[in-house]
């Protein structure tokens, strides 16, 4: 039986053989320990789809970016929570996200209550905070003194302008009236638009507002109606929107409605009938008809990358895809320029990104200390639904 | 704006007249209500977009498949939400029956998604000119069906044997045992007719509106507000307070503005049952020694 058992020094030789390799192992995943960006957005309920097109926009980014070498030389991670579209959630969700997991950066979803609520922890801890969807002016406007809130997306007081420009300029508007959601968003867009009409040097014909879960407008309608308004601004998720559109066939009023980009949350033209075609709504981006090489070119990367996108129903809206891309890229850029994963020296990154040439635009010094959102009201596409899919109106 | 208000009203006031009689149906035979007639409303709607629009089933098999449904959920909420806490003389199927429609709202939730979809009907296609308003046929067929529901409600309970059997089953269920008649289907049968009739309602608002997860929460709500309004004993009062409360709410809407709506409606409400605690045509119930 002794014969059997390997002498000392063969076992000897054998565990520093095996140390060496378990060194070698080792030593370059230290090397290039990734660098992890935490992602805050709503993966179930409502929002969910959000969540999957950012969380998809990101997934491609990250992809091309590790292909191409890392950051710093490292490769990039996401790690992903769930914040139910609730703002104590989301709160816990970035708390955790920063101090256990240790991410470099947070990217926030679609709803701008949670983004609201996260971006003075991101400020306190010094940690960036990107936003890809939610419009809240006050996200990236926040008035701190050191504001580590950017974005990569609409912001509701350019759109609000954005809007009244396209009213007059499309349908000679002279007294717009608005059917708002009565949330903090439409609220947000009611101090907008009024402040825009104020500009423009027009009259409001009236304000009207509904509940999220309202199923017949009619009555705010003709309020509208009977005050004289030849336009309408509509703020609103897709549901009610459509309940609005509805409303307006019912009376037989055929007033031009402009729209933000609630519409765009889900099936609109569904939902609303043959009608929704008739309303014109802004977005940042849109893969429908869009011939640009790098749009195809991303398109095609997301099919190869998610089986599930099997057509352009799949990538509807594509805002949230397109932002979160671009977002990426330029965090990583930003990472890359500030030669640092400490919070202090990415957000300074953001600061020293040349140019960039992205899916949306090619961003050109896309941030400076004053001005922390990459696009403005040069960026927006006005759209409609046409045969299930997002067009721009143009087309 | 007056026409379009008023048309407006009706409809919504015929649908929750229609749920609250739901609430009626199950009080009037056991002393106990269905909190989950919102969750039945939304069942009602998802069931005919799933079985008529999702596997194309013809859709007068696929309503009434739908309504079959419901009611059978009518059913097992009273056996598993309601008797047990009866039984043992305990108020607590009031928070069973809300945790009931929680558990089925994010049921229906996982099982349909959240987003709206729309189920259409021929009813609802093309609005017709009624003094210059624009509505679609189905707005008059809705408060119709109200109102005949709550008249054939009021007929079998008055002049039928069943009826008797549910009046004595409801003034004195040990007594109406001894006489023969079996208290717990009865009320089985009353659980099931309520979670139908919301059921009924889910599917004639759907085409008005759309289909979600989320629907009928506010109908539920509203429609037990109505119930008590109305007085939740009498069936005529269920259907006239679902009327009055959607009329009043689209006359405020369209005068006052929509900023106004729940602040008057609800006062409204809380005035009305302060002058008549039993509601608009409700009894004070007498307790016979």
């Amino acid at each position: 039986m002794r014969k059997l058992s390997p002498s000392p020094m063969t076992r000897r030789l054998a565990l520093g053989a095996t140390a060496l390799i378990g060194l070698a192992l080792i030593a370059p995943v230290q090397a290039a320990e990734p660098i992890k960006i935490g992602l805050v957005t709503a993966l179930s309920g409502q929002s969910a789809k959000s969540g999957e097109a950012i969380s998809r926009g990101i997934g491609l980014a990250i992809d091309e970016i590790n292909a191409a070498g890392g950051v710093l030389g490292r490769p990039l991670e996401l790690v992903a929570r769930d914040d139910e579209a609730n703002p104590s959630k989301g709160v816990l969700a970035a708390r955790e996200l920063i101090q256990r997991v240790g991410v470099v950066a947070l990217v926030g979803g679609l709803d701008t209550p949670v983004s609201m609520a996260i971006v003075p922890i991101a400020n306190q801890m010094k940690v960036p905070f990107l936003g890809p969807w939610a419009a809240g002016t006050g996200i990236t406007r926040n008035g701190a003194a050191d504001n580590y809130a950017f974005r990569v997306s609409a912001v509701d007081a350019l759109v609000d302008e954005a809007l009244v420009a396209y009213t007059v300029k499309t349908y000679q508007a002279k007294k717009p009236g608005m059917i708002l959601v009565n949330n903090a968003w439409g609220e947000s867009n009611q101090q907008g638009l009024t402040a825009a009409l104020k500009a423009a040097g027009l009259p409001a014909a009236g304000i009207e507002k509904f509940e999220a879960s309202d199923v017949d407008m009619v009555p705010q309608l003709t309020r509208l109606k009977e005050a004289g308004a030849d336009t309408l601004f509509m703020v609103g998720n897709v549901g009610p929107s459509a309940q609005v559109v509805k409303s307006l066939d019912r009376m037989g009023w055929t007033v031009p409605v402009v729209s933000h980009w609630g519409p765009a949350g889900g099936r609109f033209d569904e939902l609303a009938g043959p009608s929704a075609a008739k309303v014109h709504f802004i977005q940042t981006f849109t893969f429908a008809g869009n011939a640009a090489p790098k749009a195809v070119a991303v398109l095609d990367a997301l099919k190869a990358k998610y089986p599930a996108i099997k057509s352009m129903a799949d990538v509807t809206p594509a805002v949230g895809i397109a932002n979160a891309y671009d977002a990426t890229h330029l965090l990583a850029l930003a990472i890359g320029e500030g030669k640092s994963t400490k919070g202090p020296e990415v957000r300074d990154g953001f600061y020293k990104i040349a140019t960039y040439p992205g899916l949306i635009k090619t961003y050109d010094k896309p941030f400076a200390p004053d001005r922390h959102d990459a696009l403005g009201p040069q960026d927006y596409v006005f759209t409609r639904f046409k045969d299930g899919e997002i067009v721009a109106v143009s087309n | 704006m007056l026409t379009g208000s008023l048309v407006s009203g009706l409809g919504l006031g015929s649908m929750y007249g229609l749920i609250a009689l739901g609430f009626h149906v199950t009080y009037a035979v056991s002393g106990t209500v269905n909190f989950a007639q919102g969750s039945a409303v939304t069942l009602g709607a998802v069931l005919g977009y799933m079985l008529g629009i999702t596997l194309g089933w013809p859709m007068p098999l696929a309503v009434a498949a739908s309504l079959a449904g419901c009611a059978l959920l009518g059913i097992v909420v009273e056996r598993i939400l309601v008797r047990p806490f009866v039984e043992r003389g305990s108020d607590a199927w009031l928070l069973a029956t809300v945790a009931g429609g929680v558990v089925l709202d994010n049921v229906i939730l996982f099982t349909f998604g959240k987003e709206p979809r729309s189920l259409p009907s021929p009813l609802a296609r093309e609005p017709i000119d009624l003094f210059g308003t624009g509505i679609y046929p189905l707005q008059i067929v809705i408060p119709v069906v109200g109102l005949a529901v709550a008249f054939a409600i009021r007929t079998v309970f008055r002049r039928t044997d069943l009826g008797r059997v549910l009046l004595a089953v409801a003034q004195n269920a040990d007594a109406a045992r001894l006489m023969g008649i079996d208290v717990r289907r009865t009320v089985a049968c009353a659980f099931a007719l309520s979670a139908l009739l919301a059921g009924a309602a889910g599917l004639l608002i759907a085409p008005l509106f759309s289909v979600s997860a989320e629907m009928g929460t506010l109908f539920g709500i509203k429609a037990f507000a109505v119930a008590i309004l109305g007085g939740i004993g009498s069936a005529t009062g269920v259907v006239l307070a679902g009327l009055l409360y959607g009329v009043v709410e689209a006359l405020v809407t369209g005068y006052l503005g929509s900023g106004y709506t729940q602040i008057v409606v609800f006062s409204v409400i809380i005035l009305a049952l302060a002058l008549r605690p039993d509601g608009l045509l409700g009894r004070a119930a007498v307790n016979k020694v």
